[in-house]
């Protein structure tokens, strides 16, 4: 009944000091969209199972995708999946899931994309979907709210569309704590002002998707529907 | 075949009869919402009961909170597999809602602010399994968990639990909510694990 794969880690990357990115391989893959999600499942030598949900960090490729986990503390699954899970070994996925939280390529309206901490793995999908589709248009924005420069996600991602200078995709660090260097943007937490850009104003029709905690999608997407957004154009995911 | 994966033990929480298949256990009360927060003023809440020949039953705030009122301590499933147990809340029993409507309808559609909606069939409303829910461990029910009101119906997954709601439309036939449309189980009993159209 249900669609159990087996998964294979082929290898994993650092994004942060302690979050991982799984490369991995499904057998019978069947695709997905940027923004969805997998069930993963694991399996203990006793036949002891626990399953988690991750987002999808990078559009459809084959049979590849890519997971990004950001270990709990005390966490029953992430601490292993980031850490011990043994590159050659195997877990199970069911998807992909979720049918709401997506872009579709091809559709015209601008993208704003908002990300508190690792809300950034499925927005991180969606950019890399864009920057495929190349041109000038939907034009995209990621704004990323996150603790300092440590916590950056998918460093050579963002790196690679600030150097390319390409109106049509931006991204703008939001640091809370600490910021480089030079950072322009004062250091705290999210604003209207972070969101009121030209390009993605209301009367451009952009859709927005909003993703991380609980607190910060409450207050981002209400900074959002206060600006004059539609709320059924605001699309959220939260954790935690 | 399950596959192996090398190392892995888990935590073996205790898991008894209260513990749905596939689901983990939480101390945290997570939230999950398609869109934004909606800001519901009390005096311009209102809940109503629309039959399948377009009858009409209306209360305002006041009104509902004059009907008979209900202490119910639950578990909740939600279908992202996490369970919460021992939930306490306050609110008005759909039995006391439903009983002076006359109706064949066999399912409901609830709707809510901000157009969410979700489908269930109507028996499962009835017989002190269902509430329109204001309060949550004492306190006035919070924003971001469907305040002021919600439905609460424990006994399927969360998602059918819908937030600020402000009617059930009652029908002859199944029409599909927000998340059934979009793939969720009809039914969802998190029991047989009806998560998806598959299952």
């Amino acid at each position: 009944m249900t669609d159990w794969r087996r998964a294979e880690l082929r290898a994993r990357t650092p994004e942060s000091a302690t979050a991982r990115t799984l490369y991995l391989t499904v057998d019978g893959w069947p695709g997905h969209l940027p923004g969805q999600h997998v069930d993963v499942r694991l399996t203990a030598d006793d036949g002891y199972q626990a399953v988690r949900s991750y987002s999808l960090s990078a559009p459809a490729d084959g049979d590849r995708i890519e997971l990004s986990v950001q270990p709990a503390p005390h966490g029953e699954v992430s601490p292993y999946l980031a850490d011990d899970f043994p590159t050659g070994a195997a877990i199970e996925v069911k998807g992909p899931l979720g049918g709401w939280f997506v872009w579709k390529p091809g559709r015209p309206d601008p993208v704003l994309l908002v990300a508190g901490g690792s809300g950034v793995a499925p927005l991180a999908a969606m950019l890399r979907a864009r920057l495929d589709l190349g041109g000038d248009v939907p034009p995209f924005h990621l704004a990323y709210s996150l603790r300092d420069p440590g916590q950056r996600w998918f460093g050579p991602l963002l790196d690679g569309i600030a150097e390319a200078e390409d109106p049509a995709v931006t991204v703008a660090c939001l640091y809370t704590r600490a910021a480089p260097p030079g950072h322009p943007r004062p250091v705290g937490r999210i604003t209207a002002a972070d969101l009121d850009l030209p390009g993605f104003r209301p009367a451009d029709g952009p859709l927005a998707f909003v993703c991380g905690p609980t607190a910060f999608v409450e207050r981002a997407a209400n900074l959002l529907v206060h600006l004059g957004h539609r709320p059924d154009r605001v699309r959220t995911e939260r954790f935690g | 075949m399950a596959t192996l994966t090398p190392g892995f033990h888990g935590h073996r929480r205790t898991r008894g009869d209260r513990l749905p298949p596939g689901q983990f256990r939480t101390e945290d009360f997570p939230v999950l919402s398609a869109g934004p927060t909606p800001d519901i003023p009390l005096d311009r809440w209102e809940f109503t009961l629309t039959t399948e020949s377009g009858e009409q039953h209306r209360w305002n705030w006041e009104q509902f909170q004059a009907l008979p009122q209900q202490d119910v301590t639950t578990d909740l499933h939600c279908v992202t597999r996490w369970s919460k147990f021992d939930t306490r809340w306050r609110g008005v029993s759909l039995d006391t809602l439903l009983a002076d409507v006359t109706t064949d309808a066999r399912y409901a559609l609830a709707e809510c602010y901000g157009d969410y909606t979700t489908n269930l069939p109507l028996d499962d409303l009835r017989g002190g399994r269902a509430w329109i829910a204001h309060t949550y461990d004492g306190a006035p029910l919070a924003a971001e968990h469907g305040g002021p009101a919600r439905l609460l119906v424990p006994h399927l997954y969360f998602w059918k639990s819908a937030k600020w709601i402000t009617g059930l439309t009652l029908g002859r036939t199944d029409r599909r909510g927000f998340w059934e449309q979009l793939g969720y189980h009809d039914y969802g009993d998190p029991w047989r694990e009806q998560r998806t159209w598959t299952d």
